[in-house]
């Protein structure tokens, strides 16, 4: 049982070790440990999940650039979703992103990482404790906008949608293989911006379905209510689904 | 640069198991790196480098192994090894496949004294 807050994950398996004993060298030993670098992280990350699961919460993390649209989804899907959420924000500095939120009603808790590139299960683990989890049917995790680092870190997530709009240009899910492995859903955004730039959605959409077969992919704008209907709709039907 | 904060948990890790088994150094360390674990091997070994100094593990030598893509298909029931990251068992062209190996990163020996 989790001492902080009493959820119910026991604690780590000690992960099987054995040793061998060097005979050439009677004072060294090797030992084969077999562990995920990341084993604290995981295991803290599935301590959240816990958390969601005690209060019927779908956890998703949204991953993108900086800039391809995640507080400008959320501020969306305010205004059309017929599910209840809050936002764990993250950044390096600043609360604009959940201040961005509240000011549409929606309850959000910033944490600014500092130097740190990506968001890790600790650090939402903090920021659960903030957040009323009763008051929402969701609860989305806006990551630190990088394409790289946070593909490492579960957060202790149900799902993953990774974003990329259509002003960075193509090869991005080529270049950023990692990151749109990690994906649930693919969403192309800015889509209103198609018309202004060199933009082969057919190749990238193949491109994501040879790194992940089944992997659904949305295409939205802002501009465009009916395409942000889908995304609440994808969300809604996930919901069912557990 | 999430190397940097990859190898402090991997420090922490060599000296509990270090600890555990009452010595003193760690002189090597051996991990297996995926190529879709999104890390860098590079960055990683000089994250070491910088990182090691003043811990267990400071003369240790750092061996990284490169994992790649292991695939099994559920359809010819064949293993593979991808060398392109495109997710499709290349013998039958199924793409209903389990992943064995080469998106995770692992400690996986170590030497102490
Ligand atoms: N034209 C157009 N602009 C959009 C769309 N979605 C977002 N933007 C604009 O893109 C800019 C960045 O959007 P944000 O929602 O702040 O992006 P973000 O991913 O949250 O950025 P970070 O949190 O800083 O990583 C803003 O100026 C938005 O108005 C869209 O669908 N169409
Ligand atoms: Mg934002
Ligand atoms: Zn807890
Ligand atoms: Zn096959």
């Amino acid at each position: 049982m989790c001492t902080d807050c009493g959820c119910s994950i026991t604690e780590h398996q000690k992960t099987h070790q054995h040793l061998q004993d060097n005979p050439q060298l009677n004072d060294k030993k090797t030992i084969d440990v077999i562990t995920k670098i990341l084993d604290k992280n995981d295991h803290e990350a599935g301590h959240n999940r816990e958390h969601f699961n005690a209060h019927n919460v779908m956890c998703i993390n949204l991953m993108s650039s900086p800039g391809s649209g995640k507080t400008a989804l959320l501020e969306g899907l305010a205004d059309l979703a017929d599910f209840n959420f809050g936002v764990i924000e993250g950044d390096l500095e600043t609360n604009r992103d959940a201040d961005r939120l509240k000011a549409k009603d929606i309850q959000a808790h910033q944490i600014q990482t500092g130097s740190a590139c990506h968001l890790d299960a600790f650090m939402v683990h903090k920021a659960l404790h903030h957040m009323d989890l009763d008051a929402m049917d969701v609860c989305f995790v806006e990551n630190v906008g990088n394409l790289v680092c946070p593909a490492s870190y579960d957060v202790g997530s149900h799902l993953n949608i990774v974003l990329v709009s259509i002003p960075e240009g193509e090869d991005k899910i080529a270049k950023y293989p990692v990151m749109f492995r990690q994906a649930d859903l693919i969403l192309f955004t800015k889509t209103d911006l198609l018309p202004y730039f060199e933009y082969d959605m057919e190749a990238e959409k193949a491109m994501a379905r040879k790194l992940k077969p089944n992997v659904d992919i949305l295409e939205v704008s802002t501009k465009d209510e009916a395409s942000m209907k889908k995304v609440a709709n994808w969300i809604k039907f996930k919901m069912e689904m557990r | 640069m999430h190397e940097y904060s990859i190898v402090q948990s991997l420090l922490d890790s060599c000296e509990e198991y270090a600890q555990a088994n009452d010595a003193i150094n760690v002189t090597k360390v051996v991990v297996k790196i995926g190529v879709m674990s999104g890390v860098e091997p590079d960055l990683l070994q000089t994250a070491f480098n910088t990182f090691k100094e003043h811990t267990m593990c400071e003369e240790a030598e750092f061996v990284i192994n490169i994992q790649p893509i292991l695939i099994k298909c559920n359809a010819c029931e064949q293993e593979s090894t991808l060398s392109k990251n495109e997710y499709g068992c290349p013998i039958c062209q199924g793409v209903d496949v389990d992943i064995l190996d080469g998106e995770e990163m692992y400690l996986m020996q170590l030497e102490l004294e």
